[in-house]
């Protein structure tokens, strides 16, 4: 693709970028990194970078349904406790395995989105959110009626079942650590594996042909009905999509945590409020925005976790502050400057007779 | 000194240029008509002076107080009011309601009350509890004449009230053109229809792609002239 | 004859949604705006009350007179600096700065006020009742019903009476057209959020007086009135009144069968509305 540009090459049409090239090779340096990580990193370290990469990958879901989709859902909790209650189920009821009965706690939040989008697609924009909402009201109350995970006040994982995770006795004597820390480390792999695995995907699927529809509805439904685009399929795959790494996510942030409550886990704060600044403050509608406002984030919450409230107050100020004057957010700030792209999802058209006579004008 | 003028009056929609520096001068108990093609910057100009669109001070002045950055309620306020393209009623307000909001912004005794806008449209009296979009196009066009008239403007605009509406109603509505002057208001009407512009109109500005290609009374414009000045002269 | 009590209990109760919600409706019904901090508005109304009684001795009905033109102050203000920037077809920012800005009401009360349970005092108000007919009536939620009602009717009377309500009208048909009649689009939208606060401070008044609130509890608030002003179809003022005595009555009965059903019910009448009536029971002709 480097060559595109040459003389001899009339035209061409590409989505990369230098930026991008350079960008793709750093991650793939980072990503080893991150891999590598539990070698020689603390325990504390390895708790600090699951809850970004989990934060991050409920950002980018999140982005994905109102950046993109112009789905501006706060309900996004309710599948991030479902996934999580999911596994925990299963887990409790059924003696299985957490590890893969995560997968499970995304395919129970597909399943929760289908009655959820059938809802909340009758309500239209800031109505869609508080319907979003409601459901996932809902779906918290009647969690708290399910006396076999313990109801309102909760449960923890079965000794067991944590002690005996799987792949666990491998990492204990391989880092020569006990269980809990070995259970961090499983977790933290396999947060890096759905972070990259959804960055990745959301990227792929930006750059596909249904990803360009996409960016039509959210700009246009009219005109992108007009060139047939099924605006309605396009919802509702990204609601769908976004509810199954929303689970996914849960259901793995539960089972580091180990121990679950109805008000924790379907907690509007934790997995709506603060990821939404996280991608407000990153810049909405970008891939890179919530990557940037996971880190601006976590370094607010290092600052000034210990005031309690002035840290929340905090944060609302900045996220009401970036809307009103930064829309784009941080990224938005930074690429709007020196026209960085990371991971560029537009095409150009480089070369030709349109390239040159804009070149000269 | 003129009572309205635009001096070298340009307007932008994002990137796209609509007008292109137009002088117009209005005076005080005068007529002007303002023709030209579709696209040629008509209603563009219209906003432009009541202060939808705004400009440079002075490239907009009333009595020769420069207003082209005022926002449209104080230009109204003023005493220049419009009748906006397409009538745009308000759909939740009741006829009469529609007229009443017509001086929200100026409450300016003079001869226009809602009995006198009843006698110059009967029609509407009879309507006045229906809402505005209820009406028939003429009648619609009526009820926005009226509307621009109950604040008793000294200027009053008028985009188009033709538009759409068959030869008998037009003739309707152009009868209340002379007492609309003898009321004492003078207006800019903005017309598509030539024959009715040089009817009712003490000069003609014709326009062509935001520029102003012609001006002058009706009698002294050929219609050679007028038909270059709008569609460009045969090249 | 106990369900007849429950109904009427829950029909009272609704009335105090519908004061909840009047606010949201009214302000959606001028400017599409949906303000995600009208819960934590009105716990922050009934916080004022409270700190006026509590350092003047006052009624709490004299006190929320006192916090009225304070609240309105506020919402003009608030409007007029922060949500007049925000509005506009993309309706991410409004939603977002309002999020925003109920996250930081929530936790500037939690500052001032902690976390404790808090509630107006009354007197023998809250114990006094009435007989109607073989069932006993609360003679607070009494008021607070005739208030809701008070209220929607003054609301109408301005929205289809006075010149204030024509510009309101006029303005959310058209803003552009509405500027050429001489209307600042601009005051009137913070003229409406204004009056929407002057309503909240009423609900804030009959909140405190009812039941314990906290710093917490606004965001449930929100939830209630949005279920009413949805039931009733957005902008209808009396399908809201409609609407909120719906959900009153849902969690009453769902209380009566069930304690922990509550609140549940009162979704789930909700979910059923959606089910029949997407747009409510009065949806406005044109939107
Ligand atoms: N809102 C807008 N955004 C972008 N371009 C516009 C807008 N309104 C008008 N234009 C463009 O400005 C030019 C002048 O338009 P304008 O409406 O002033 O013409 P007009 O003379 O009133 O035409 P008509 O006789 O059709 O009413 C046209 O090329 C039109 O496409
Ligand atoms: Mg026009």
């Amino acid at each position: 693709m480097s060559h595109a540009t040459d003389h001899a090459v009339p035209y061409a049409v590409h989505t990369g970028t230098s930026a991008s090239r350079i960008a793709g090779i750093a991650a793939l340096i980072l990503i080893v990194v991150l891999v590598a990580l539990p070698a020689f990193a603390s325990r504390s370290l390895i708790q600090d970078m699951f809850f970004i990469l989990t934060m991050l990958v409920l950002a980018q879901f999140w982005n994905l349904l109102a950046g993109y989709g112009g789905l501006v859902s706060i309900g996004q909790q309710a599948f991030v406790g479902i996934g999580a209650y999911a596994m925990f189920g299963v887990v409790i009821l059924a003696g299985l395995d957490p590890v893969p009965a995560i997968l499970l706690g995304g395919v129970v939040a597909v399943l929760l989105a289908i009655p959820t989008a059938f809802f909340a697609f009758r309500l239209q924009g800031a109505y869609f959110a508080i319907g979003t909402w409601v459901i996932a009201e809902v779906v918290r109350l009647l969690t708290s009626q399910w006396k076999a995970v313990g109801g309102g006040t909760g449960t923890s994982l079965p000794r067991d079942a944590t002690r005996d995770l799987w792949m666990t006795e491998t990492i204990e004597t391989v880092f020569g650590v006990r269980n809990a820390a070995a259970r961090d480390i499983l977790s933290y792999w396999l947060a890096v594996i759905l972070a990259v695995a959804t960055i990745g995907g959301i990227y792929w699927l930006l750059r596909t042909k249904r990803g360009l529809a996409l960016a039509a509805v959210r700009d246009n439904i009219e005109a992108a009905k007009s060139v047939g685009v099924d605006a309605v399929r396009m919802k509702w795959t990204v609601f769908l999509v976004a509810a199954f790494g929303t689970g996914l996510t849960g259901a793995l942030i539960y089972l580091q945590k180990a121990r679950i409550s109805p008000d924790a886990a379907f907690s509007v704060t934790d997995w709506t409020a603060f990821v939404l600044f996280i991608v407000v403050i990153g810049g909405i509608g970008t891939i890179e925005g919530p990557i940037i406002g996971v880190i601006v984030f976590f370094l607010l919450q290092s600052l000034l976790a210990d005031y309690g409230t002035w840290y929340l107050m905090v944060l609302g100020v900045i996220g009401i502050i970036i809307m009103l004057f930064a829309p784009k957010g941080l990224w938005g700030l930074i690429s709007s400057r020196t026209g960085i792209e990371l991971f560029p999802v537009r095409r150009r058209l480089t070369g030709g007779a349109l390239h040159t006579s804009q070149q000269e004008t | 000194m003129a009572l309205l003028t635009t001096q070298n009056l340009t307007a932008h929609y994002g990137d796209f240029q609509a007008l292109f520096g137009v002088d117009i001068e209005l005076n005080e108990g005068e007529t002007i008509a303002i023709i030209g093609a579709n696209g040629a910057g008509k209603t563009t100009l219209m906003r432009s002076i009541s202060g939808v669109l705004t400009n440079q001070p002075d490239m907009v002045t009333l009595e020769g107080v420069p207003i082209g950055n005022a926002s449209a309620d104080a230009i109204m306020a003023q005493g220049v009011a419009m009748v906006p393209e397409g009538r745009k009623l308000f759909p939740s307000l009741s006829v009469e309601e529609n007229l009443l909001i017509g001086t929200y912004g100026r409450k300016t005794a003079g001869h226009w009350s809602l009995e006198t806008i009843y006698d110059l449209f009967p029609i509407l009296k009879e309507r006045r509890n229906n809402p505005g979009t209820a009406l028939s196009g003429g009648q619609q066009q009526m009820v926005a004449i009226g509307r621009a008239l109950m604040s008793n403007p000294r200027v009053l605009l008028c985009d188009e009230v033709s538009l759409g509406l068959a030869p008998v109603v037009i003739k309707d509505i152009y009868q209340a053109v002379p007492k609309i002057k003898h009321a004492g208001a003078s207006m800019i009407v903005v017309e598509q229809d030539i024959g009715q512009a040089m009817k009712v109109a003490d000069r003609v500005y014709c326009m062509m792609e935001g520029r102003v290609t012609l001006t002058g009374t009706p009698d002294s414009l050929s219609r050679d002239a007028i038909h270059d000045a709008y569609f460009g002269a045969a090249a | 004859m106990i369900w007849v009590d429950t109904i009427v209990q829950g029909i009272l109760l609704g009335g105090l949604y519908a004061l909840f919600a009047a606010g949201l409706s009214l302000v959606f019904g001028i400017m599409r705006l949906v303000n995600l901090a009208h819960g934590d508005l009105i716990v922050m109304g009934a916080y004022l009350i409270l700190v006026f009684v509590s350092f003047t001795g006052l009624s709490p009905f004299i006190a929320a007179a006192i916090a009225m033109p304070l609240m309105f102050a506020l919402g003009y203000g608030l409007q007029k600096v922060m949500l007049n920037r925000v509005l506009g077809d993309d309706i991410l920012p409004p939603l977002l700065v309002t999020f925003g800005l109920s996250v930081v009401l929530q936790n500037a009360m939690l500052e001032g006020f902690s976390a404790d349970s808090q509630r107006l005092p009354t007197g023998a108000l809250s114990t006094a009742s009435v007989e109607l007919g073989s069932i006993n009536v609360g003679v607070l939620p009494l008021l607070t019903f005739g208030s809701a009602v008070l209220v929607i009717v003054v609301l109408n009377q301005i929205f289809y009476r006075t010149e204030l309500g024509r510009a309101f009208r006029a303005t959310s048909d058209d803003a552009t057209t509405a500027s050429l009649m001489g209307i600042k689009p601009a005051n009137i939208f913070a003229m409406a959020t204004g009056i929407a606060l002057i309503i909240v401070t009423i609900a804030a008044l009959y909140l405190g007086m009812r039941a314990n609130f906290d710093p917490n509890i606004g965001p449930a608030r929100l939830i209630y009135a949005f279920e009413a002003v949805i039931i009733g179809g957005l902008g209808s003022l009396w399908g809201t009144l409609l609407g909120g005595i719906i959900i009153g009555v849902a969690q009453t009965v769902g209380a009566a069968i069930n304690p922990e059903w509550q609140i549940l019910a009162g979704h789930v009448a909700l979910l059923i509305v959606l089910l029949i009536r997407p747009r409510g029971l009065f949806p406005r002709a044109v939107d």
